[in-house]
């Protein structure tokens, strides 16, 4: 593997949606009472996509990314991660996947904080057995990418929180996933950082191809998003992407026949407009 | 994950908590220095009176009445001898030379020369002791045939006895009194030295007549017979026992040989050791258990850390057999450090005690295996359960 190439197209050989859900539900025992977190949610996050989530607090927003991330299995429904079917797949395999497919942003930054930011970010390839020497070139260029050339050996307390999110964006993107999934990436930072966190995720989409999924509070961001989705009770309430297809069913897009369909890529440029 | 990296992030992890480390290692380190310890000082112990016995030749055959088993030589039968000084003509006929035998009574008594007094082993025996134990005359003579026939007062001393009673002057031709009876001194036995710190010199040889009268005994309690080679030995024991059967119908007779003794000796030793050993050990369980509560204590602080590491793509073998290396880096470090200490104390032991020590050269590699084995019976518990950490619920915790 060689430093970051400008298309994110080279994950598994399939064409398919980078991500496809179809009436996904997630449900907590607590022992007695079930909590249905996501009551059947269908989604598809295509190929170089930018999508913003929103949706009132402990609307199943978090829940939806843990699903897409792979670091859950959904109840019932399909989840397919880069064309493969999370319920047949053991939790190697699982682990494997979210490795290899999806970069995950989290909200609180989640860094180790006795390592530095290279030992950080290169994390994710020593999962996936990568030589320490090479995962260091890869975790430098990944954090030059996000302007932190310059902060390679710091470690997280010496950092400031938009520097260390900064950081957890080049682990997210250093094994060179098709998506970058993000949970309230800004919520922990203050106006101009969050603002500099957001410019990177659009440049990254927008210079590399990599899919961005956000989750946000902020109108702001979401508006530029080019596609909206709004997330209630479990359910999706609102997904522009559908509404700007002529003759979609909404809210019920059946595996290979939604967005996936030749000619497609075009759906993310109408929904763009909106911005 | 590769077995080194996971061995550097294990380093990382424990040198990031050095204090706990090291409190953590340390019933390790307690358990494997002491089991070193008593594992030397049995060995040590072995060694000494092994060599012991073998200075007694092996060519010494113990003649004693009663049915003896070898697990408990010399004791017990004493009481009910009926052997007599002249049995030792007998034996002396099996063997084809009277002076290969040797008889003995053994008793403890005061012993005093002007003011100085000493309380000693007194043996009764014959000329023949110094050739058949080997046991050379340093000064003077030992006494002959004719002051065991005519029951003389005469007394041949032990050469600590020696040094306590005179001080460095020549005893030769001075009078003791043992248990109130006046006896002239004839010689001073070579030094033999000492056991456990208890010296075997501390003694008094005179003749068996006299000490029969001295103790109001009629009665021998063992003979020692001196066989031509120790080839000699299995043949000579079965001669004897018939030879002094035939004397005594109806009386059962044993042969103690000093292979038999040494058998014995090491029997004991080692149960004793493997007691002592097995007592230690249960400061290494100790250790051991210590060892799996902190790894839990640690597996639940870092279950963010370990959240996130699953997020980032871990397996659940990658977490496991990161703290399962946490682990086993844990005791086998501390069992190294316990080697080192278990080893110094027991020079330590060997140079400054009576108790003598030897380091043999298996116990501190068994030593560092059972301390990685520790770390692996006891690892593998907090490390499943690390490794099973749902990363969703794992990354929530605070
Ligand atoms: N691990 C869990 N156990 C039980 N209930 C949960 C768990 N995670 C989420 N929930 C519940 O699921 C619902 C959706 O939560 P979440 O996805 O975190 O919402 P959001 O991110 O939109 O605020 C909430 O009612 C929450 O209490
Ligand atoms: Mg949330």
């Amino acid at each position: 593997m060689t430093a970051p190439a400008p298309s994110g197209v080279d994950g598994p050989a399939t064409s398919g949606p980078a991500i496809e859900a179809v009436d996904v539900t997630r449900s907590y025992d607590l022992g007695g009472t079930v909590v249905d977190a996501l009551q059947g949610v269908s989604f598809v996050v295509e190929e170089g996509e930018y999508a913003a989530i929103v949706g009132p607090s402990g609307s199943g927003k978090s829940t939806l990314m843990h699903l897409l991330g792979c670091l859950d299995r959904p109840t019932s429904g399909v989840l397919r991660v880069g064309g493969r079917d999370v319920l047949e797949l053991d939790d190697s395999e699982l682990a494997d996947l979210r490795n290899r497919e999806v970069g995950f942003v989290f909200q609180s930054f989640q860094l180790l904080p006795r390592s530095t930011a290279l030992d950080n970010v290169g994390l994710p390839l020593l999962y996936r057995g990568t030589k320490r020497a090479e995962r260091r070139e890869l975790a430098e260029a990944s954090l030059r990418a996000v302007g932190l050339g310059h902060r390679l050996t710091h470690r997280p307390n010496q950092m400031s929180g938009g520097e260390q999110q900064r950081v957890a964006i080049a682990r997210a993107l250093v094994g060179r996933p098709r998506i970058l999934l993000a949970d309230e990436p800004t919520g922990n930072l203050d106006t101009r950082n969050g603002a500099e966190v957001m410019r990177i995720l659009e440049e990254l989409n927008a210079e590399q191809g990599v899919a961005v999924v956000l989750v946000t509070h902020d109108d702001e961001v979401a508006g530029r998003a080019r596609r909206q989705v709004r997330v209630r009770d479990g359910r999706v309430e609102r997904d522009t992407a559908l509404e700007a297809r002529p003759a979609g069913p909404a809210g019920d897009a059946p595996a290979g026949a939604g967005p996936a369909a030749a000619g497609e890529p075009g759906a993310r440029h109408v929904a763009g407009q909106q911005a | 994950m590769k077995g080194f990296e996971a061995f550097r992030v294990a380093f990382d992890a424990l040198r990031g908590n050095r204090l706990r480390s090291l409190l953590t290692m340390l019933g390790i380190i307690i358990g494997i220095a002491a089991v070193i310890v008593v594992v030397s000082i049995g060995a040590g112990a072995r060694d000494q009176i092994e060599s012991q016995v073998e200075g007694l030749g092996s060519n010494l055959v113990l003649v004693v009445p009663g049915q003896l088993d070898t697990a408990n030589p010399g004791q017990g039968a004493a009481a009910a001898s009926p052997l007599q000084v002249s049995d030792g003509r007998v034996l002396g006929d099996v063997v084809g030379d009277d002076a290969a035998v040797t008889a003995r009574i053994s008793s403890a008594a005061e012993v005093r020369a002007g003011s100085r007094e000493s309380y000693v082993t007194v043996q009764g025996s014959d000329q023949n002791l110094p050739y058949v134990f080997t046991r050379p005359v340093a000064e003077g003579e030992f006494f002959t045939q004719g002051d065991v026939d005519t029951r003389q007062r005469v007394a041949v001393l032990g050469s600590v006895t020696s040094q306590v009673l005179f001080a460095g002057a020549d005893p030769v031709g001075r009078q003791i009194t043992l248990a109130g009876t006046r006896f002239r001194v004839v010689g001073v036995l070579a030094e033999q030295g000492e056991s456990f710190g208890v010296s075997q010199d501390n003694e008094v040889h005179i003749p068996i007549t006299t000490a029969q009268r001295l103790f109001g005994i009629d009665r021998v309690d063992a003979f020692a017979v001196k066989a031509p080679s120790a080839a000699d030995v299995p043949a000579l024991s079965r001669g004897l026992r018939q030879a002094l059967r035939e004397e005594y119908p109806d009386q059962e007779f044993s042969a103690v040989t000093q292979t038999q003794i040494l058998g014995v000796i090491g029997d004991i030793l080692g149960l004793l050791t493997a007691v002592l050993a097995s007592i230690a050990g249960i400061s290494l369980l100790v250790g051991g258990v210590g060892v799996s509560n902190i790894m839990l204590v640690s597996v639940r602080e870092r279950t963010k850390e370990i959240g996130l590491r699953k997020a980032l793509g871990a397996r659940q073998r990658d977490v496991l057999t990161q703290f399962l290396v946490e682990a086993v880096l844990l005791t086998s470090v501390g069992g190294v450090i316990g080697i080192v200490v278990g080893v110094g104390g027991s020079l330590l032991v060997n140079g400054l005690s009576p108790l003598p020590a030897k380091v043999e050269w298996w116990s501190p590699v068994v030593a560092f295996v059972v301390s990685a084995a520790v770390g692996i019976f006891f690892g593998v518990f907090p490390a499943r359960r690390a490794g099973r950490l749902d990363p969703v619920v794992a990354l929530r915790t605070d």
